[in-house]
């Protein structure tokens, strides 16, 4: 066991874990943030991709303990005392999500695409969502979404 | 707009009510859920395609830390009441041969040989590493076309074949109207091994009750008729049996199945008196849930030369896999009578042999049967009009049916339809004229980067299904769904289908329904599903069935609601219940609008039941149990645009146009996003995924690494619109929309790759047309 203390959407935790644990699972099992989802063990879904230090991270090619130090955003942390977060209300203004299972990991994606500036066309929307999969949408509508959350987003408050 | 105005919600495109909780992480999915006490359980599988075991040690593995119990078949034979369950028998001389739960012969990689449970998730994988088995590898066979060869090895010996059945649909003579005909083209087509990936892997989760119960929480689509297999396999009292589907994530027909992992659950859960977990993970699913597809199909078109197609005629032969799941046998059959598309064929021919390989079983993926029928007739339409020298819209305007109801020459009948309309709409919507002018300039060119156009002309059968129908075919339950309508005395209305939702938006869609009938507020009318415990009868979520058959349920019990409701007014007010209308939530009596009650009153007033008609029962709710009469007919026209490098193979998709006929929509956002949706998943055939297995039977395909899962880089965005043909079999007029876009799409698709290589003499690609394969065709067709 390795004791290692890091931030979980604005809360310090500190935790004994063991050095094969990866990140998804320390949030999951450990914290009990069940919000990020688990879809594949290859790191090729996206569906449990979270933000460390703001960049967008796929949970399960991270071990917990290499978050320490680290600040961590889920998708329970995302939307704030004011409502639903733009990404998040884009995707239901658009009906972006219909299992809504690779929905955490897409709307955490698309956040960090948008607030990295990475949002500027449909085709670099489509590029930048290239490592998270969804099966229901065809992604039509997550790509409208993500384009209209970038506009909110852009748009000076 | 007075208060009681109601506003109309039927046709809007209202915003999902699902996605608050799948927006902010606090989904139910199973795997959220961990109650005190809980198991993991992981399953040790065969790496072999077909072997013996030969030894077995579980002593290591018993030893392991956490480790509360390891057990192979011969462990829980007796746990087993019946084999794991097939629920159609497609002829009398069907062969099942039994499948348990766990197996020492396993007959494909991924077969459950074993199982661990533990304390913890890691323990259980960490002990299963443990257990020592020793096998006897067998010969294998994987591919379907040579399932029936001479000395092809048996999946299983004791059937001395690999023929599970042999089924036929034909008119007489079709033959010699072929042997006769003037024009007749054939073409042999293989449907690779799809995958199906729901994003949510299966999920399970077993508790045991204090009276001898178990809860069953599963990622399933059927809750319902998974209690009554569930019970009937573990010889439990049905009544002792709640299953519930939380949220699940996507099914595509992949947990429209009863799973080894499931009884395992159960059976342990009830034998350790503990909660017992299971969680799948994406390259077991791999393996351990079922495929889609892997058909080879010869199909003829016989025509006269003045293009009038006068006969068609298919020969299947369909991957069963290892062994029967829940409808294997049966996928075929979904698309028996459609063989002759939206056209007037009036000689007809489908026999289908099914087939056991080493392989992991097929069943349902979204479309079952109907992509596989769609596919070879629209591939072959293409080609019949390059043999008449015919444009391939002309060819299928010549041949479609124009009036309706029709019955066709399987025997079953089409509703509605407006085959024409959808494709007049596509042509306008695709500026064909311009992509023609382009495609000619880029052959006068030499570009590297040729374009095709591909079209899709199609109609499906769906809505499953009438009982009496499925009855004599041989399927062993009815098609019928249920919904109950309470009105609650506080004014609100609970709603309890037996649907069970798993991305579809019933929860909005249904709401809708009620909302518009009653002339209440959205917001007032609650749907619950998914618990069998609430919703206590159903027939569960697949064949898109859940709004032409469970959404008009729940229009009958709203019906029935209004009727009591009426009597209740009429007995107060001293009319007869004809006098009464009912707008806008509010009974008014005709010619007198000042004498009115409303129906959130008469809850009340039904609850309180001071004041009753004589005999009437109190409260104020309706069940309705609603059989179809026919299936539902959805049709349309796809067309697809791709550019082709000539030089690398590489296909892409350009633009995708679709014009779809559903007859009448509940929620346009929900059921666009079920044609966006489908259409990816066959674009996804077309182009991209194949499950493929070497010579020994293993998967080569076995992850999210090797299979591939279109993201969004490899997609366009779509162009939708829809023409409306309302269903007259049903009083809301719908059809059902889950399946159409991947039963249209990957013809349309594929013909597009052909259209682009066809100056080269390129006549075919097979599905996926990677860009190996289309490489391929080009050297070839330039050698």
């Amino acid at each position: 066991m390795t004791t290692v203390t890091f931030g979980v959407n604005g809360t310090s935790h500190t935790l004994d874990v063991e050095p094969r644990e990866l990140l998804a699972f320390v949030l999951r099992n450990r914290l009990g943030l069940t919000g990020t989802n688990i879809g594949c063990d290859t790191s090729s879904c996206g569906a449990c991709t979270v933000l460390v230090d703001g960049v967008s991270v796929k949970s399960c090619t991270m071990l917990g303990v290499q978050a320490d130090g680290a600040e961590v955003l889920t998708i329970e942390g995302l939307a704030g005392p004011d409502g639903l977060h733009p990404v998040q209300q884009a995707f239901h203004d658009h009906h972006a999500l219909q299992c809504g299972y690779c929905t955490p990991g897409m709307v955490m994606a698309a956040v960090s695409l948008i607030e990295h500036g990475d949002a500027t066309s449909e085709a670099a929307v489509r590029h930048g969502l290239e490592g998270n999969l969804c099966r229901c949408t065809g992604y039509h509508n997550i790509v409208t979404a993500v384009m209209d959350a970038a506009a909110t987003m852009g748009r000076p408050s | 707009m007075s208060a009681t105005q109601a506003r109309r919600y039927i046709g809007e495109p209202v915003k999902r009510r699902e996605d608050r909780s799948l927006l902010v992480g606090t989904g139910t999915f199973v795997d959220n859920m961990t109650p005190l006490g809980t198991l993991v359980m992981a399953v040790v599988r065969s790496p072999y395609a077909h072997a013996r075991i030969t030894s077995l040690n579980l002593d290591a593995a018993r030893r392991a830390p956490g480790v509360v119990a390891v057990l192979a078949a011969a462990d829980l034979a007796e746990d087993w009441k019946a084999a794991m369950p097939c629920a159609w028998p497609v002829t009398e001389e069907m062969r099942n041969p039994p499948h348990y739960p766990l197996t020492d012969h396993p007959r494909y990689q991924g077969d459950g040989v074993a199982v661990v449970i533990a304390e913890s998730r890691a323990q259980a994988k960490d002990a299963a590493e443990l257990v020592e088995i020793e096998y006897e590898s067998l010969p294998v066979l994987v591919e379907v076309a040579k399932a029936l060869d001479a000395g092809a090895p048996l999946v299983h010996e004791e059937l001395g074949t690999n023929e599970c059945y042999t089924w036929v649909l034909e008119t007489a003579d079709t033959d010699q109207v072929i042997a006769d005909a003037e024009v007749v083209v054939t073409r042999r087509y293989f449907q690779p091994r799809l995958i199906p990936n729901a994003i949510e892997p299966r999920a399970v989760l077993a508790v045991p009750g204090l009276v001898d119960d178990v809860t069953l929480y599963s990622a399933t689509q059927i809750p319902h008729i998974l209690r009554v297999l569930v019970a009937a396999t573990l010889g439990m009292n049905e009544s002792k049996l709640r299953v519930v589907a939380p949220d699940v994530g996507g099914g595509f027909g992949s947990k429209l199945d009863v799973y080894a992992e499931e009884l395992l659950a159960v059976a342990l859960a009830r034998r350790l008196g503990r909660p017992v977990k299971w969680t799948e993970e994406r390259s077991e699913g791999y393996v351990a849930t079922i495929h889609g597809r892997d058909f080879v199909t010869e199909y003829t078109l016989a025509a006269t030369k003045d293009g009038k197609i006068t006969a068609c005629r298919a020969k299947v032969h369909a991957a069963m896999g290892a062994y029967l799941q829940l409808v294997t046998p049966g996928v075929p059959l979904l698309g028996a009578w459609i063989y002759s598309g939206p056209y007037d064929i009036p000689n007809y021919s489908v026999t289908f042999v099914g087939v056991f390989t080493n392989t992991t079983p097929t069943d349902a993926y979204r479309g079952a049967g109907r992509p596989e029928a769609t596919y070879v007739i629209e591939r072959t339409m293409d080609a019949l009009a390059r043999e008449l020298g015919l444009d391939p819209l002309e060819l299928r305007r010549r041949n479609f049916i124009t009036e309706f109801p029709k019955t066709i020459a399987s025997g079953l009948t089409i509703d509605s339809g407006d085959y024409v309309a959808s494709l007049d709409r596509l042509e306008e919507l695709l500026g064909l004229e311009a992509l023609r002018d382009e495609q000619r300039a880029r052959h006068a060119s030499g570009s590297t980067k040729q374009l095709g156009v591909g079209f899709s002309t199609y109609n499906e059968m769906c809505g499953l299904a009438p009982s009496r129908i499925l009855g004599a075919i041989r399927y062993a339950a009815g098609g019928w769904d249920a919904a109950t309508v309470r009105c609650l005395p506080t004014g609100s209305v609970q709603v309890i289908t037996g649907t069970s939702p798993h991305g579809q938006g019933h929860e909005t869609a249904w709401a809708q329904i009620v909302a518009d009938r009653f002339g209440c507020d959205i917001a007032e009318v609650e749907v619950l599903h998914g618990d069998t415990s609430i919703a206590s009868i159903g027939m569960d979520t697949y064949g898109s069935r859940s709004l032409p058959v469970g959404g008009v349920a729940l229009w009958h019990a709203a019906e029935k609601v209004v009727d009591k409701a009426r009597e209740i007014v009429a007995h107060e007010l001293e009319v007869s219940a004809e006098d009464l209308e009912f707008a806008d939530g509010v009974f008014r009596v005709k010619g007198s609008p000042e004498k009115e009650k409303a129906l959130k009153a008469v809850a009340f007033q039904a609850w309180a039941a001071h004041d009753l008609p004589d005999g009437m029962e109190p409260g104020l709710e309706a069940t309705a149990v609603y059989d179809p009469p026919n299936f539902s007919w959805p049709g349309g026209a796809h067309a697809a645009v791709v550019e082709v490098d000539t030089e690398t193979g590489d296909a892409r998709l350009v633009r995708y146009v679709a014009v779809d006929d559903i007859g009448k929509v509940v929620n346009p956002l929900i059921a666009d996003g079920q044609v966006h949706g489908g259409i990816t998943q066959g674009i996804a055939t077309a182009l991209y995924e194949e499950g493929t297995y070497d010579s020994d039977g293993n998967l080569q395909t076995a992850n999210m690494l090797t299979y591939l899962v279109p993201s969004a880089a490899e997609l366009p965005s779509y162009e939708l619109d829809r023409t409306e043909s309302p269903s007259p079999t049903n009083p809301l007029g719908v059809k059902g929309v889950g399946e159409t876009g991947t039963i249209a799409s990957a013809p349309a698709v594929i013909n597009a790759v052909v259209d682009a290589l066809s100056h080269l003499g390129i006549t075919d690609i097979q599905m996926p047309a990677t860009p190996e394969r289309v490489w391929r065709a080009i050297q070839e067709a330039k050698s």
